[in-house]
């Protein structure tokens, strides 16, 4: 081996590296810590750890100033392995030490699958209403509908991300173009006295048939708060535009009705679904409170489970610190609306990994108690030893 | 003689307790302790009215000593009892403490009116209080976490202004000056009353008089009603729900439907009369009369209710936090001269505090039937309970005092802290509905808030080695040792248990929010725990510290720890966002100066520490250094 291999390995596997990262580590944690302040807990999580370098933005130039999560937590892992091949030695005596370690790296995989892979929607259910789609938190799309077949809808769904590029989107199902004129990614409204905006769109009604006008405001990253996009989208078929429409990520909006080509469609900024083969029906909400208090006792959801083909139709209740888990996807009792008793708001997730922590975890624990075990006994053999010749 | 001081020393200690564990007295003719056992509905919890009055005084006024103005000290009953019958003299008394000098230029008041230069009575505040409501209603929408130390101190004031409007509505009005008379002649025309009413409403002949009469005395029960939050009514015998509990007011209120005035409401008015009246026979009669009812109904809930009079009386708390005092000096003289006396002394000493300490955490238990750690008031007695049995053990071990001393240390400053968290009210609170899992409560609570103890366990221990090094020439190579034993050790200990209970609070968090990990801060406080503790070890394996080092870096761990035990709270995000106090910040600041402080004298060169001045006395590399993470290569 070169000596500037040498010196390579020995980086990698020295214990110095693991107490500098473990440093850092501790620093990136209580920086994020302290940024969830302004941030919430969502966007920390993207600006610290699920990256390789956090970002501070000089004008328009990202530079990095410390390393992110990824870098860290790849650096422990790449160190831990090295180490372990190529500075430890088997034997028993260590077995505790490399149960731990073992633990460790699968936990931090684990972190690392999760973040790739979990998904995390939100289900908000009235009374006797069956549904078979959850709702992203964050994300939104443009939903262009097919609804001629009265039996099934086509659904063509278009990621806010590729709206807000502005770029015309052709979908093979849609005999249009879809094009962005403008994008903003959260808005405020007010009433409007007309039916088109000042650039001439059409402005969207809410149930009562009132519509709404749309301005741009400032993202938030506050966790009660979620941003309402808002676009001006128009279609252009082979004989020209079909309409223009200002559409907005907001629930109560009404989806526009357009005809074209003896197909009849519907268009609508909304909530990301995640449609399911299975639906959801709340019979009922709890919510009890504490004798004369407005602390929660708890919460809990009635729930019918049904699948299409009638193999499914069960009863089911979720509360507190008892989820619903069915179809690879787990259902928890998440939130409520204050003024409205027959709602509820469940958190649906999806994390494959979600074992891998219980089986690290263990692993971990036990390698500790090992470890610390056999340095416990040896200190009290050693005292056992000594106090005879102190008498 | 010496041979006699550790008993002695036990036999007072023992005698302390058992003097705080006696019966509470009647201080007059009035037997205000039976009036102390009778059960309200609070916040969700059945409980004596004896804790209503304990903690409404710690929340208004910092303390539970009430002065009348002949000088003579209240029971907190006492004060309770002139609250809510005899408001006029109450007001009298000096119980709003106001520290803020802008508040009290509000109230166009100096300290020095105020009894301790900071209480001041209602009749003081009365004139202005139109303007702290207005004060208030500006502050209110200001969002917690940003408001000025000013409109947070009126907020403050306002809320106990509100709380005391609610004791006073609690049981009788507090505008009539005989209420029991008012409802007794009530009582007989309340069918007629309600006759003349309907003929009134419609327009028929009615007897006037008799319409205004109803009409106030319902107008005032309303006010009852609505302004207080105390369900002091039991509930009706044919009444399923236990819980059921009613204000005086709304009881009171039924009294047109059913026509009969409900007999608890009426036995409180009777209670007003007779206090009002200084008629003790009444009055007791009347407890034994009200007391014995309420036995044939609720006696379990109240022999409860009775222990927790009994519990609230002995303070075992305080009664703890003195003998750790005691211990605290007796241990540091031991150092000095007589160590063998004075050390087993402090030793019985710390194990008495202990055992009456934890006598406390297992009464609070049984009375909420819960796990001992429920909020952050519990766990401040919790972390000390911990910190103090490790150190059992260790004094038990090394016997050279050390391990008394860190535990009557982190004993006082542990129940200081409680006491301070006290101060906002009553500590025995009903669960949030996300954190009511007896289960979790008792796995991960308790074993992170045990890794919480380790670690300001290992923390205080390196005080003492930097204290005694530097200043003092006690510290001998042997001292020096075990102490880097003691810490090693406790490190090892504190790795394990916050590991484990962080891992819990992550299975915990999967099993209620479906993720393990959600980079929440007080998690994320935890896991600086982790992984600080994981770094000591590292750096210590790797020969990269050496005793000092490892004392430094076991310092540096008490301010992780305060960080993550009450910084992470005062952040205001996250689900676990329970707790939020703004003297603690200044507190909690001027702790982790300390800290730095210490670690800054830590790292003065050895020659400078008077211990070793004398170069042959410097403590040499640890013995060993673990040989299992010793690169392979090297060998």
């Amino acid at each position: 081996m070169t000596e500037l291999a040498r010196q390579f390995r020995d980086f990698f596997v020295s214990l110095k590296l693991t107490v500098v990262l473990l440093v850092l580590s501790m620093i990136l944690i209580f920086a994020a810590t302290i940024d969830q302040v302004n941030l919430g807990i969502w966007a920390v999580q993207e600006k610290y750890f699920r990256t390789f370098f956090v970002l501070w933005h000089a004008g328009d130039v990202p530079v990095p100033v410390f390393p992110g999560g990824y870098f860290i937590g790849g650096l422990l892992l790449i160190n831990l392995v090295a180490a372990h091949l190529y500075r430890f030695k088997r034997s028993w005596r260590k077995a505790g030490i490399e149960l731990t370690h073992a633990g460790l790296i699968l936990l931090l995989l684990g972190e690392l699958f999760t973040g790739l892979w979990q998904e995390d929607f939100s289900m908000r259910l009235e009374q006797g209403k069956p549904k078979n789609y959850s709702e992203s938190f964050r994300a939104n799309e443009l939903a262009i509908v097919d609804t001629t077949d009265p039996k099934e809808d086509a659904v063509v769904a278009i990621p806010e991300k590729l709206l807000a590029s502005g770029e015309p989107v052709q979908h093979p199902q849609l005999p249009f173009r879809v094009v962005a004129k403008s994008f903003a990614p959260n808005s405020t409204f007010q009433l409007a006295d007309r039916e088109t905006s000042s650039t001439g769109a059409m402005l969207p009604a809410i149930d009562d048939g009132r519509r709404l006008d749309f301005v741009s405001a400032p993202v938030t990253y506050k966790q009660d708060e979620r941003n309402i996009p808002y676009a001006q989208v128009e279609l252009i078929g082979a004989e020209g535009s079909l309409g223009s429409w200002i559409v907005a990520a907001h629930p109560a909006l009404v989806p526009f009705r357009f005809e074209h080509a003896g197909r009849t469609y519907t268009i609508a900024l909304r909530f990301e679904r995640a449609y399911k083969p299975f639906t959801l029906t709340l019979l009922k909400f709890s919510h009890d409170r504490y004798a004369g208090t407005e602390i929660p006792k708890n919460f809990s959801s009635n729930i019918r489970l049904q699948t299409p083909d009638g193999t499914e139709d069960r009863e089911v209740l979720i509360y507190m610190n008892n989820p619903l888990r069915y179809a690879g996807l787990t259902f928890y009792q998440a939130s409520f609306e204050p003024d409205n008793p027959n709602v509820t708001i469940l958190q649906v997730v999806r994390n494959p990994s979600w074992l891998i922590p219980y089986i690290a975890c263990s692993m971990m624990t036990l390698g500790l108690l090992v470890q610390f075990g056999i340095h416990l006994f040896g200190f009290i053999g050693k005292r056992r030893a000594v106090r005879p010749s102190l008498a | 003689m010496k041979k006699l001081v550790p008993l002695l020393a036990l036999v007072l200690a023992v005698g302390f307790v058992a003097s705080t564990l006696r019966p509470p007295k009647n201080p007059a003719a009035f037997d205000v302790v039976g009036f102390s056992k009778l059960p309200v509905l609070v916040n969700g919890r059945l409980k004596p009215l004896d804790t209503v009055a304990r903690s409404s005084l710690l929340q208004l006024q910092g303390r539970q000593r009430v002065e009348h103005a002949d000088g003579r000290t209240l029971l907190p009953i006492e004060w309770l009892i002139d609250v809510v019958f005899r408001s006029e003299v109450a007001d009298g008394y000096r119980t709003f403490e106001i520290v803020h000098p802008d508040v009290l230029a509000l109230f166009a008041l100096k300290a020095e009116d105020g009894e301790g230069e900071k209480r001041f009575s209602l009749q003081q505040l009365q004139p202005k209080i139109a303007e702290l409501q207005r004060q208030a209603q500006l502050a209110q929408p200001v969002e917690a976490a940003v408001r000025t130390p000013f409109q947070r101190a009126v907020i403050q004031l306002y809320g106990n202004l509100v709380h005391y409007q609610r004791l006073r509505h609690a049981f009788v009005s507090p505008t009539r000056q005989d209420f029991l008379g008012e409802l007794l002649k009530f009582q007989d025309n309340v069918s007629a009353g309600v006759a003349a009413v309907r003929a009134k409403m419609a327009n028929q002949p009615h007897d006037e008089a008799l319409v205004k009469t109803m009409t106030e005395l319902g107008n005032d029960f309303v006010v009852m009603a609505e302004s207080t939050t105390f369900l002091t009514i039991p509930p009706d015998a044919n009444e399923t729900d236990p819980t059921a509990w009613k204000a005086a007011g709304a009881a009171l209120l039924e009294t047109f439907r059913t026509g009969r005035v409900n007999a608890s409401a009426l036995a409180y008015a009777g209670f007003a009369h007779a206090w009002r009246n200084n008629q003790p026979e009444q009055f007791n009669k009347l407890i034994e009369l009200f007391r014995t009812d309420l036995d044939k109904r609720f006696a379990p809930q109240l022999e409860k209710v009775s222990a927790e009079t009994r519990f609230n009386a002995a303070q075992p708390f305080y009664t703890s936090m003195t003998l750790y005092g005691v211990a605290f000096f007796v241990a540091i003289f031991s150092w000095l001269v007589w160590p063998q006396a004075l050390g087993q002394s402090a030793f019985r000493w710390v194990a008495i505090a202990w055992v009456v300490a934890t006598a406390g955490i297992a009464a609070r238990m049984w009375l909420e039937g819960r796990p001992p750690v429920t909020n952050l008031y519990s766990s401040a007695l919790f972390v000390g309970w911990g910190a103090v049995g490790l150190c059992l053990i260790l004094e038990y071990i090394f016997r050279n005092a050390i391990g008394s001393v860190a535990a009557s240390a982190i004993g006082f400053s542990t129940l200081l802290i409680a006491h301070h968290l006290s101060l906002s009210g009553d500590t025995l609170e009903m669960m949030r509905a996300v954190l009511d899992s007896n289960f979790w409560l008792a796995t991960h609570v308790i074993v992170v808030t045990a890794g919480y103890s380790a670690t300001f366990l290992a923390g205080f221990l390196a005080i003492i080695y930097i204290v005694r090094g530097a200043f003092t020439r006690s510290l001998d190579k042997a001292t020096a040792d075990a102490l880097a034993r003691m810490v090693y050790g406790i490190v090892c200990f504190a790795t394990l248990f916050s590991f484990v209970g962080t891992i819990l609070g992550g299975i915990w968090a999967d099993q209620s929010w479906g993720r393990f990990w959600g980079w929440d801060p007080k998690e994320n406080g935890a896991l600086l725990i982790v992984v600080w503790n994981a770094i000591i070890l590292h750096a210590r394996w790797g020969g990269m510290i050496k005793q000092r080092g490892l004392m430094n870096l076991a310092l540096f761990g008490n301010i992780v720890t305060s960080w993550s035990w009450f910084g992470t709270n005062m952040l205001g995000v996250g689900l676990h966002s329970y707790g939020f106090t703004d003297a603690a910040f200044v507190v909690l600041s001027t702790f982790v100066a300390s800290q730095l402080v210490l670690i800054g004298i830590g790292c003065i060169p050895l020659t400078w520490w008077r211990s070793f001045k004398d170069r042959s006395r410097i403590p040499a590399a640890p013995e060993h250094v673990e040989e299992e993470v010793a690169p392979a290569s090297s060998r």
